[in-house]
């Protein structure tokens, strides 16, 4: 490599760097109890004791109550609102049903009620806008508070992240040409002993990094690409229907001759979530079932099938498309949540190792003044071969 | 003064544990059991192996 082309490229990682870091480190630090939110919701909130046990509410097993029979415990309790959504569980009969006042309520305005749909009880109640710790940092992470402008402007320091980390490695060679693997020059100076955790760190770390920093761009991309959803493929699936009135929800049919419908067509799948018309996910007339696949591989890549919520009659079923797909994968790539504890403690440690790359890069930056030789410290090559 | 290093030499160990990373990352996706221990000892080598120069590459 040139000397001008490694001057570049620590100019681009520099750049990169410096404009990501504090977002980067507020990130890694909400991140952290993220991880383990199952774990802490376990430990805070009461567990519920079901009729059922084990018993999955996605499913079809004798004894669980029927969905118009769920639907109306779940109305009543929210006079006057609309079903937005009805969500399932694989592994224990509980499930969520989403109401609001319109078809169209914003999330702020859902309600969230969860049952037990082996017995029909109530096992909570939630509503989007309700606080507790683990939804402030959620809310942090995801947007700042800030909304959708909140999500994109984190999905842009995503991608200054990741060319940082590109950039880094570039410039790890020349770093290295002279430094076995792995040397850690802790009786130089304190800036030596700094640049070499922070690359060793960064190095190994790499592809934890990569995939967590790229699938949380994707992430921050979610409404665009559900957007995008909406306005090509569902609207193709449901072309005979545009231009008709939005369907007043009175007239909502039977959801459970809409899911036997739907189950008709995709007979090995068990639905994940059903959305009802005028939502981000379905169209002004239908209800769209969400079916999971039935390998662990293909368990989060969906299929809708939608029903005409009137009628309860099939009108089409297909694939997400291959962006929405990415989206899917993007979620436990992010999260970390797909492996047990064990993989959790990992994605904590790689946080951590994360925030020592962000803070030694930072500490790099302000102490570049501190070498042998001032001229060295004016030229971003020259701190490209700092091996003696 | 030594030798300037190959990049193939400079890069050996980090693309073994960026492989093993990305691998580790995967196969748990892909099913539980023997999968997701398989992902426990693939993203374990980057943590062990800063405890490793830690402990042989300190000077």
């Amino acid at each position: 490599m040139t000397r001008s082309s490694i001057r570049t490229w620590a100019i681009v990682h520099k750049w990169t760097s410096l404009a990501c870091t504090a977002f980067l480190l507020m990130l890694c630090i909400t991140g952290l109890p993220l991880i383990f939110h199952d774990e802490i919701d376990y430990l805070t909130e009461e567990q519920p004791v079901f009729g059922m046990p084990g018993i999955g509410s996605s499913g079809t097993s004798k004894g669980l109550l029927s969905l118009d029979d769920m639907l109306a415990r779940a109305l009543a309790n929210r006079p006057g609102e609309v079903p937005l959504y009805m969500a399932f569980d694989n592994d224990q009969p509980s499930m969520t049903i989403t109401t609001g006042p319109r078809p169209d309520s914003p999330a702020a305005d859902m309600t969230i009620q969860s049952f037990d749909r082996s017995t029909g009880k109530l096992i909570g109640k939630v509503a989007e806008s309700d606080g507790g710790v683990m939804h402030f940092l959620l809310k942090l992470h995801t947007d700042m508070f800030l909304g959708l402008p909140g999500m994109l402007f984190l999905g842009v320091m995503g991608i200054a992240f990741v060319a940082a980390l590109v950039s880094g490695v570039v410039l790890y060679a020349p770093f290295m040409r002279k430094l076995d693997f792995g040397a850690l020059r802790s009786s130089r100076s304190a800036r030596t002993k700094w640049l070499d955790y922070h690359n060793l760190l960064g190095i190994v770390g790499l592809a934890w990094m990569l995939v967590v920093g790229l699938t949380g761009v994707i992430n921050a991309f979610a409404v665009p690409i559900e957007k995008l959803w909406k306005a090509n493929e569902l609207a193709e699936m449901t072309r005979e229907y545009a231009g008709r009135e939005p369907l007043d929800p009175a007239r909502y049919g039977s959801l459970d001759t809409a899911m036997a419908a739907a189950r008709a067509k995709l007979p090995d799948n068990n639905p994940q979530f059903i959305a009802f018309p005028g939502g981000t996910f379905s169209s002004n007339h239908h209800y769209a079932v969400f079916f999971q696949g039935d390998s662990p591989l293909t368990e989060r890549l969906l299929t809708p099938a939608l029903i005409d919520a009137e009628t309860g009659r099939f009108t089409d079923a297909r694939q997400m498309p291959w962006y929405y797909q990415a989206l899917s994968l993007s979620r436990p790539l992010h999260f970390g949540d797909y492996g047990g504890l064990p993989l959790k403690l990992l994605w904590a440690a790689l946080t951590l190792f994360t925030m020592h790359v962000l803070g030694t890069g930072l500490y790099l930056w302000l102490a570049r003044g501190r070498t042998s030789s001032p001229a060295q410290a004016r030229s971003p090559a020259a701190i490209a071969e700092p091996a003696e | 003064m030594t030798r300037p290093r190959s990049l193939r030499a400079i890069f050996a160990w980090p693309l073994a544990i960026f492989g093993i990373g990305l691998a580790g990352l995967v196969v748990a996706l892909t099913g539980d059991g023997w999968r997701d221990a398989a992902s426990w000892a693939a993203l374990s080598a980057p943590v062990a192996a800063v405890f490793w120069a830690m402990r042989t590459r300190r000077t």
